[in-house]
């Protein structure tokens, strides 16, 4: 079913498939679009596809999550205060490289956890004095448990998911919904190369749909691919003793 | 990764990388040690699209980028699908001017096999409608080719699998429709040599297509029910569905969750079926919508697994006109006889439509048929290779996982000119698929 007025959906990161997937899921049901990004001439063929597609109005905005201190700006720039915030932003790094690099770890740290984190705190600050909004974050099953194959980005989505479910808590009083989004391994530009099983391992277009499904269902958390929620449970539960022999 | 085509024969383990855009192709044909394919969505049937040491997937590559509804010019990446055009586009009145039997195929893959349609004897083939594209060659530079510009490259890439580089996008012409519904005559055709004039009668009809018996011998050779069409005006429509002509009714699909044992379409299931299929075809006319008219196969998901693990080949051979009546006759005869069940044939009158250098149509009757996979059907497909070749015909590379050098070189005249333009342009050992290095070696 189509809303008649269906709210504008800023999407934070919209150069990443997993960003276009969830805005041509949005952008289905026949939401308008902000997309964002660095460098954001970018994101021009994407805006005229989603627009070409599903007849919605598309604009772009320049946005680096780094740059904190234009955040404000940022979002009084846009047309109007959309009405659901997602935010894809985020870094993963070379474990093994930054490890030896604090540099690249904190830059990666900082993309992922800091930016976004800071941001959404403007938006929610917004969306609480409105007493409506949608905030999603995108995290990671990687957040659930830090692994010594990818701590450092691990560590940082932690804090992410950490962050939401406190926002939350915070924000479920104002009337305000704020969804986690835990994806599995998903087939992207950032896990390129990388062996991944193909029964874990989705597609962004699965993302999209299930950003869009949990959003309408006001979802708190979602694993995508769901069998995540009970993978990460078991990881989760395993004692540490064990956990850190294991090389996963 | 383990790759195939649609006939799931041959498979190959690729190295395979997706493109995401303009940059991340050209980083991959700078760096590669090796030769490189393009891969749209795998619906050619054998090798084409297949090369184990760099498969460059462009399922990533679909975005549209413009469309002017004056002219119906519609440029898409490379990788965008019929289907994603049908879908936005049927609704809005637009329609391809040249669709393949499945719309689960890329742009890309329609130009590279510069695939032909039912209306192939009015509209020629697909690429009579590309206006522009843009190629990515060997050393990282895109060109745009066009009828007007770089007019060589242009015709060595259309129906040039892919071997001239990699498209990235290209601009095509639809055309109006008004309704999305088709005004189809069904015809039954007792004989090879009925069905033929009843395809010379039927050149004002848009559409045409024959399904033929490829199984019955005898007086029964070549019996047929040719089905004609044309796209329906909105009088043409029932009040009932005026209301909302563009409308595409819900399909229901069905899936073939796994390969099916052999037996199922044995000989003997397969004659039974054609003869059911025969006497039940109801002759007349009538109104169907595009799906059922163009896309039946795609109600059934995965139907190639229906062949079995071994998988199939599809054998589409394409004759002159003279040459026809008498090399249909032969090919027909020795497959019944050889009664090895060819459960999907198709035949049709192309036009003359002149095309790419290696592009598949010329005017005469193009016949395809259907092997599942046995240790009898190579032998098969070698005796309908020289009925072909001695009658001047030539194989479709999109359906082929088998020819020899010999017949590619005997029925693809423009070879050397290709071959020309693929060197002018560097191409030439930067490109290749497991097809290319088995009929070009
Ligand atoms: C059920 C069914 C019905 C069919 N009906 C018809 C029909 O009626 N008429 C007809 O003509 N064909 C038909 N075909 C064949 C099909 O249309 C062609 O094989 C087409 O090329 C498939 O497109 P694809 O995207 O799957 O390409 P692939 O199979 O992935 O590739 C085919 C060739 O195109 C090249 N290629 C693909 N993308 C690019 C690119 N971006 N740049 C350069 N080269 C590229 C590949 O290298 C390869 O050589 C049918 C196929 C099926 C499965
Ligand atoms: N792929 C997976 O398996 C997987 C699994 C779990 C979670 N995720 C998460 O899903 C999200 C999307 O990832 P992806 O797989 O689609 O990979 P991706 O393409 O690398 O996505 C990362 C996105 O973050 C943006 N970004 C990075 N730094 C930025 C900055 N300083 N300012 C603004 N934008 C910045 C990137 O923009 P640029 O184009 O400018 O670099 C890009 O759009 C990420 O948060 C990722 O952690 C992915």
């Amino acid at each position: 079913m189509i809303d008649r007025n269906p709210p504008s959906v800023l999407i934070l990161g919209a150069t990443s498939e997993i960003g276009r997937a969830i805005a041509a899921a949005f952008a289905a049901a026949g939401h308008p679009l902000r997309l964002a990004a660095r460098n954001s001439v970018r994101l021009e063929a994407t805006c005229q596809d989603l627009c070409l597609r599903y007849g919605v109005e598309v604009t772009r905005h320049e946005f680096d999550v780094l740059a904190v201190e234009t955040h404000a700006a940022f979002l009084e720039g846009l047309p109007d205060l959309p009405g659901v915030t997602v935010c894809v932003v985020g870094v993963l790094g070379n474990q093994r490289q930054d490890e030896q690099a604090p540099e690249a770890a904190r830059w990666v740290m900082r993309s992922t956890y800091e930016g976004p984190a800071s941001v959404l705190a403007e938006v929610a600050n917004r969306y609480a004095v409105l007493g409506q909004g949608s905030i999603i974050g995108i995290s990671s099953v990687a957040g659930d448990r830090g692994r010594a194959s990818n701590y450092i980005y691990g560590s940082a989505k932690a804090g992410l998911s950490a962050y939401l479910s406190g926002l939350r808590g915070r924000m479920a009083k104002v009337g305000v919904q704020v969804m986690t989004v835990k994806p599995g391994f998903v087939e992207t530009r950032m896990t390129a190369g990388l062996p991944l099983p193909p029964a874990l391992t989705a597609q962004p277009e699965e993302v999209g749909a299930a950003v869009y499904r949990g959003w309408k269902h006001r979802k708190d958390v979602i694993y995508v691919r769901p069998v995540w929620r009970w993978i990460m449970m078991v990881i989760r539960l395993l004692p540490e003793w064990l956990f850190k022999r294991l090389s996963i | 990764m383990i790759l195939g085509g649609w006939g799931r024969y041959p498979v190959a383990d690729c190295r395979v990388a997706d493109l995401r855009d303009e940059t991340g192709a050209r980083d991959a044909v700078l760096r590669a040690s090796a030769t490189l394919i393009a891969r749209g969505q795998g619906r050619s049937y054998g090798d084409a699209a297949l090369n184990p040491a760099g498969t460059l997937l462009t399922r990533r590559l679909n975005r549209f980028l413009a469309f002017d509804p004056q002219t119906g010019d519609l440029t898409c990446e490379s990788g965008v699908l019929l289907d994603d055009i049908l879908s936005v586009f049927v609704r809005r009145g637009w329609f391809p001017p040249v669709t393949p039997g499945t719309r689960q195929v890329s742009l890309g893959g329609m130009i590279a096999a510069d695939v032909h349609g039912k209306n192939h004897h009015q509209a020629g083939p697909f690429c009579r409608h590309i206006r522009a594209l843009d190629l990515m060659l060997a050393d990282g530079r895109v060109v745009t080719c066009s009828p007007d510009q770089e007019p060589g490259l242009f015709r060595a890439t259309c129906g040039g699998m892919g071997l001239t580089g990699i498209i990235l996008r290209a601009t095509v012409r639809l055309m109006p429709i008004e309704t999305a519904w088709i005004r189809q005559r069904v015809i039954r055709c007792a004989s090879l040599s009925e069905v033929m004039a009843a395809f010379a009668a039927a050149g004002d009809a848009p559409y045409s297509v024959a399904w033929i018996d490829g199984l019955s011998g005898g007086g029964a050779l070549g019996r047929s029910v040719l089905f004609l069409g044309a796209h329906a005006l909105r009088q043409d429509l029932p009040p009932s569905l005026r209301q909302d002509p563009l409308r595409v009714p819900e399909r229901r699909r069905l899936s073939v969750p796994v390969p099916l044992p052999g037996a199922v379409l044995s000989p003997p299931v397969v004659r039974l079926f054609n003869g059911v299929y025969f006497r039940r075809a109801q002759e007349g006319t009538g109104l169907v919508d595009l799906d059922s008219f163009f896309y039946p196969l795609d109600a059934v998901r995965h139907w190639n697994r229906i062949y079995g693990r071994r998988g199939f080949v599809q054998f589409q051979c394409v004759l002159p006109l003279a040459a026809s009546a008498e090399g249909l006759a032969r090919l027909l005869a020795v497959t019944a006889a050889a009664g090895l069940g060819s459960f999907l044939s198709v035949l049709k009158l192309f036009g003359p439509g002149p095309g790419g250098m290696l592009s598949f149509p010329m005017e005469g009757y193009t016949l395809a048929l259907d092997f599942p996979l046995s240790a009898a059907v190579p032998g098969l497909l070698r005796q309908l290779e020289a009925i072909v070749c001695d009658h001047g015909g030539r194989l479709y590379l999109a359906k082929d996982a088998l020819m020899t050098p010999q017949t590619f070189r005997s029925g693809y005249p423009e070879l050397p000119g290709f071959l020309a333009e693929c060197d002018r342009v560097g191409a030439t050992g930067c490109f290749s698929s497991l097809q290319s290095q088995r009929v070009m070696p």
